[in-house]
């Protein structure tokens, strides 16, 4: 305080001196409460941060946590003798006979055999029931690609029934009540029994790889629906990468600044922000209805996305054709080039990585969509295998979608194994546009 | 599978032009290629688009309209008793409808849904009018290929301004691209207009956006009560707000806030990692958030309701609206995030000049400043709660509760949508029609919030520039 | 310490006798961006109710210098700072000492007029309002008009208070950033080329506004005019390359410059 006893000597000490060290004092005061306003506001703004990367974290986790485990399947080996009287009665061998075998019922007879002691009508059923039904195809499967099969005894391995591979894996818990689960101590019992004669084994779940849909969960594949999402891509970018592009050259390149182009402009930034599902009526009347295109089919998914696709896709083109510097044009112009040579030589190449990041974002939005997708019939119960982009099929996000809706365990396993692969394929995709970026950043 | 075979003969011919083209414009200047008015290969593309645009444009307005024109055909020659109903009358729009369908998968050879053999008979003859007529396709669009190579091909010159022609061409196909979104938004507005208008030719208008009850079940016989079920929409678009309410309240203030941390307080590298770690948060798709609020936020918020001994739904609007506003979080934050700052520094260090902490300075100064675009990406992420659809389909009820309480179950524009569309269906029920009437809804309150929001972010970037 | 960075000699009287004048007092004032050495050990007494003036070409360090007197640096992350400045004899950069109060008592006007997003009237309240000065309405009113009326603007807005402060004409915003910073009523102004972004006939009225804030305040100007500076600067300090060349009272630096530096801007041969 020796410069205010200074002051006050110096007779410099006026009314308006008097009233700043007031000030101070006051802002002194008040210091302490503004500070604490401080760490709060931060700290909300952490704790913000915070919420939304555990609600990250716990959406991972959980799906992770439930999904996993799909990709690992218990199965149960055993030896089945193929009866000539179960599978080709007739003993013609020939193709069309032996379809109609009575495959099931050989698995039937091997089940029976291991476990002589259960006789009743009922406990057989009940035992069968520790099976897939996929046992009687997979022998099925094997006789017909080698008849000679037949009046041996073979070994196969096939997936037991989805609720002994939940309780495998745990999620079905022993210690609960019988009542209150779906399957029965006595067939806990046959199980462990099976397990005790080590022909239960466990192994990476290829069904889920290869297979199309299925209403039993162990049967049921994600190839249909990869294959489908596959061929509905293929269409989106095979049409909207080019009409995307060809409209964004014009737009940035040619369109004469009047009202036309800005109808255009805002036209394009709203299309961006329409709900997707307006997309799903849109194809379901125009696409469907009025052109008679088929339900289900991922061209007409295609052309669904690719619509949704083409804001995105427009944007990003423009703004890559925005950044590159005009010293370039006028340079291409300066040789005598015509405006479109000038694009196509020199323009298009530098601004084709903007556009190609765009593109691949655009379609892992794309592949990432649903709703629009259900309008159009994509929900359909799809067992087959798409070959063409004609056929019926469904879609990853949309085999969620179903799956999801089962109310078996083992599908809500599948169902976050699925998201795991979807999710699998965005980061990919993401990645590839990341990589894309950086690798051609600024070459001016 | 034949078209495509068609597109592939038509591809090998423009091929072909392009080559011969090519040639023909050398030759005739004798090799000495500088005396052409454009380089040889313009000559080629020349002659390619005049083999190859024609026929495929034919190709492909002949493949969309002949569905419509042979069903039309097909009607019309089919036994006249197909056409009746057991009363004498015409049939249905329905069962006309069913006919259409099993005439075409008897056509293609798939299972039809009746053994009926006059269909069967009519079915085979579609099928026979379905060859006759890729047959006629074929040849004209191969004679309007031949034909256009052979006529660009006399029409080639030393003198002629092949590069010119080509270029008017390609801009032409630009235009069009460029016009393909202003084609969308009409498609979308006339097939909603249209579909709509048939419903509300059906139910009127202020029924539909004035009643009270949502029951769009229709009875399968005529006599049934209740069979003319109720389209009163004011249930689905309270149950709209309320979660897309909901899904604000939890997006707004931290979308906002972590926006404002990162901008302002964050170290570079802490931003470097949170933001794209947030930005994973918008890269999800919805059908996997929609899985999450099913799985595993409904039953936790279900529990958790229990322990304090309340009833929460299992469907609860709080469990969806929650679940949508975690997957709003990054829209909010990211345009938060460009709007902070782009307020010019200038306004920061005039607020730290006269002593307020950085705090202080935000919510003083910085955030009134952003306030108009802040607003702006608000009601972007508005549009995208109220039409957000997976979510609400996996999580969220289908019944149409007029409620505000959060912890029932209410249904909402877009579930309602995709539960009317879903499965088999008719296309001239009124419950068909209806998801036509509620697109329209949500197209219009959707635009109009884009088209404002649109604008004010626009204004607002325009004043920092 | 290196050699480079110890003090160097400055010519004239940037120590003043009487230190019962001295306002702000830098001793051995360091400033770095990341490697880079900005400012290298200044030594200069600021004296009170005076106008001082920083003067040299643009890249000198004068601004730099300014903005370490309310510590402004400080929202830099790569700037440190080493040495003193005394405010009244206490060091700013001292533990003790904090930034917001610091600035409350030295305030500040920029290069480019920056009046919030606000209305005239929400401008001028905000320190008050921020610190916390004015318990009632009245009070707050009475220190508006007041601050409006001493920064000359008041006959000008009186009539659209409520009106937004970006509204106004670019000298007349000026004019609204000192009332704002005078609202708090601070000890020191520190101004950084406050005419740089206006006409001649603004940059008038700003310097007379000035030279009658003189009275009540310290203030320290930065400009890159030398007119400007001989105009309003009782002292002035002329800054090259980080270093302060030479300070006196302003008639002497003009007429009579001491540094050839010194003399090679004022007479125009680099700058």
């Amino acid at each position: 305080m020796s410069t205010a006893e200074k002051q006050m000597d110096t007779n410099t000490a006026s009314a308006s001196d008097i009233r700043k060290r007031k000030i101070a004092d006051v802002v002194n005061a008040g210091l302490k409460r503004r500070y604490a306003a401080e760490r709060r506001f931060r700290f909300y703004g952490i704790a913000a941060i915070a919420l939304s990367l555990i609600m990250l974290v716990v959406l991972f986790v959980t799906i992770l946590g439930n999904g996993l485990t799909a990709f690992v399947q218990t199965r149960v080996t055993m030896d089945v003798v193929v009866s000539a009287e179960r599978i080709d009665p007739q003993g013609t061998r020939k193709r069309e006979d032996l379809i109609t075998g009575d495959y099931q019922g050989a698995v039937r007879d091997a089940v029976l055999a291991l476990f002589p002691d259960v006789t009743s009508r009922k406990d057989r059923k009940d035992l069968m029931e520790l099976f897939s039904t996929g046992a009687g195809y997979e022998l099925q499967k094997q006789v017909m690609a080698n008849p000679d099969l037949i009046g041996k005894t073979i070994r196969i391995e096939v997936p037991v029934a989805s609720e002994f591979d939940m309780l495998a894996k745990g999620y079905i818990s022993r210690t609960v009540p019988e009542a209150e689960r779906k399957i029965s101590d006595k067939q806990i019992a046959w199980y462990d029994a099976l397990k005790s004669k080590g022909m239960i084994s466990t192994g990476f779940n290829t069904t889920l790889f290869s297979a199309g849909d299925s209403r039993q969960p162990e049967l049921a594949g994600l190839w249909g629906a990869v294959v489908g999402s596959f061929y509905t891509l293929v269409v989106t970018l095979a049409l909207s990468f080019p009409i995307g592009v060809a409209a964004a050259i014009y737009l940035e390149e040619f369109a004469p600044k009047n009202k036309w182009t800005d109808i255009i402009e805002v036209n394009i930034n709203n299309l961006a922000a329409v709900p997707s599902i307006v997309f799903g009526l849109l194809g379901l009347a125009v696409f469907l209805q009025f052109f008679g295109l088929p339900r289900s089919a991922p061209v007409v998914g295609g052309l669904v996305l690719m619509l949704m696709n083409l804001p995105i896709i427009i944007i990003a083109s423009r703004a890559a054709l925005k950044s590159v510097p005009p010293s370039i044009r006028e340079a291409a112009l300066g040789l005598g080039a015509s405006k479109l040579q000038m694009i196509f030589h020199h323009v298009l190449p530098l601004a084709m990585p903007g556009m190609l990041t765009g593109t691949i974002i655009g379609m892992a939005h794309a592949l990432g969509e649903t709703a629009p997708l259900l309008m159009i019939g994509m929900v359909a119960f799809v067992v087959d295998i798409p070959h063409t982009p004609l056929d019926p099929s469904t879609v990853l996000p949309v085999q969620i979608y179903l799956w999801a809706d089962s109310p078996e365990r083992a599908f809500v396993e599948r169902t976050s194994a699925a998201i795991i692969v979807l999710l699998g394929f965005l980061i990919l995709m993401n990645a590839a546009a990341v990589l894309l970026r950086k690798k051609f950043e600024r070459r001016w | 599978m034949q078209v495509l075979i068609l597109f592939l003969v038509l591809a090998v011919l423009t091929v072909i032009g392009f080559r011969l083209g090519r040639s023909r414009s050398v030759k005739l200047v004798g090799g000495d290629v500088a005396r052409l008015h454009s380089l040889p290969g313009y000559y080629g593309f020349y002659v390619a688009l005049w083999c190859g645009i024609p026929a495929l444009l034919l190709v492909l307005a002949w493949v969309s309209l002949e569905g419509p024109v042979l069903t039309r055909l097909i009607l019309s020659a089919v036994s006249p008793e197909l056409l009746l109903d057991p009363n004498g009358g015409p049939i249905s729009q329905a069962h006309l409808n069913l006919l259409v369908n099993d005439l075409r998968n008897i056509a293609s050879g798939t299972v039809a849904s009746t053994a009926n053999p006059l269909v069967q008979a009519a079915g085979l003859q579609l099928a026979s009018y379905r060859e006759i007529s890729f047959g006629a396709m074929t040849v004209v669009a191969l004679a309007l290929a031949l034909g256009g190579a052979g006529l660009a091909l006399r029409w080639v010159h030393a003198d002629f301004r092949a590069r010119n022609s080509v270029e008017k061409v390609i801009k032409t196909f630009m235009v069009l691209c460029s016009l393909m979104a202003i084609l969308t938004t009409v498609g979308i507005i006339l097939s909603l207009l249209f579909e709509s208008y048939r419903f509300f030719a059906r139910v009127p208008m202020t029924e539909f956006l004035f009643g009270l009850q949502w029951s769009p079940q229709m009875a399968m016989r005529a006599d049934q009560v209740g069979s003319s079920g109720a389209f009163g929409a004011v249930p689905l678009f309270a149950g709209t707000l309320l979660i897309s309410l909901i899904a604000m309240i939890v997006a707004v203030p931290v979308g906002l806030l972590a926006a404002i941390y990162m901008a302002e307080y964050a170290p570079r590298k802490v931003r470097s990692i949170v933001k794209p770690l947030l930005e994973i948060l918008a890269g999800i798709p919805t059908v996997v958030y929609g899985f999450f609020a099913a799985l595993t936020v409904a039953p936790f918020f279900r529990d958790s309701g229990q322990l304090f001994g309340l009833n929460i739904s299992s469907e609860s609007a709080l469990a969806a609206g929650v679940v949508m506003g975690i997957m709003i979080i990054p829209y909010v934050s990211s345009i938060t995030d460009d709007v902070v700052t782009a307020v010019p520094n200038a306004m920061r260090e005039g607020s730290y000049g006269l002593g307020a902490t950085k705090s202080e300075t935000i919510r003083r100064v910085v955030f009134p400043a952003a306030l108009p675009g802040i607003v702006g990406g608000v009601l972007l992420a508005v549009s995208r709660a109220i039409g957000e659809t997976m979510i609400v389909v996996m999580a969220a009820g289908l019944s149409a509760n007029l409620t505000a309480n959060p912890f029932e179950a209410v249904t909402t524009v877009t579930v309602q949508v995709v539960t009317l569309l879903v499965g088999d269906q008719e296309f001239d029920s009124p419950k068909t029609l209806a998801a036509f009437a509620l697109g329209l809804v949500l197209f219009v309150v959707t635009l109009a919030l884009n088209i404002v929001a649109l604008h004010v972010v626009r204004k607002y970037r325009e004043q920092y520039e | 310490m290196p050699e480079a960075m110890e003090t160097q000699m400055t010519a004239g009287t940037p120590l003043l006798s009487d230190t019962s004048a001295v306002k702000v007092a830098a001793r051995d004032v360091n400033v770095f961006y990341g490697e880079k050495h900005a400012i290298k050990g200044v030594n200069l007494d600021i004296k009170q109710n005076e106008v001082t003036a920083f003067i040299g070409p643009s890249g000198c360090g004068k601004s730099t210098f300014l903005r370490s007197i309310n510590r402004m640096n400080d929202t830099i992350d790569i700037c440190r700072v080493t040495g003193s400045i005394a405010l009244d004899g206490g060091n700013v950069y001292d533990r003790s000492i904090d930034v917001v109060q610091l600035r409350a008592r030295v305030g500040m006007v920029f290069q480019k007029p920056n009046p919030f997003p606000k209305s005239i009237y929400e401008n001028v309240a905000y320190g008050p309002r921020i610190h916390g000065l004015c318990r009632h309405k009245d009070e707050l009113d009475e220190v508006v008009m007041g601050s409006l009326e001493r920064a000359g603007l008041l006959n000008e807005v009186k009539d659209r208070l409520d009106q937004p402060g970006t509204g106004l004409s670019g000298g007349q915003q000026q004019r609204l950033c000192i009332a704002r910073a005078i609202a708090v009523n601070p000890e020191v102004i520190l101004m950084d080329e406050p005419c740089s972004a206006l006409d001649p006939i603004a940059t008038a009225k700003i310097e007379e506004l000035i030279d009658e804030l003189r009275e009540n305040f310290t203030i320290v100007i930065v400009t890159h005019s030398m007119q400007q500076a001989a105009r309003v600067s009782q002292r002035t300090a002329f800054f090259h390359l980080g270093t302060l060349i030479e300070c006196s009272d302003t008639e002497q630096v003009f007429t009579n410059p001491i540094h050839k530096l010194t003399q090679g801007y004022i007479t125009g041969r680099f700058g």
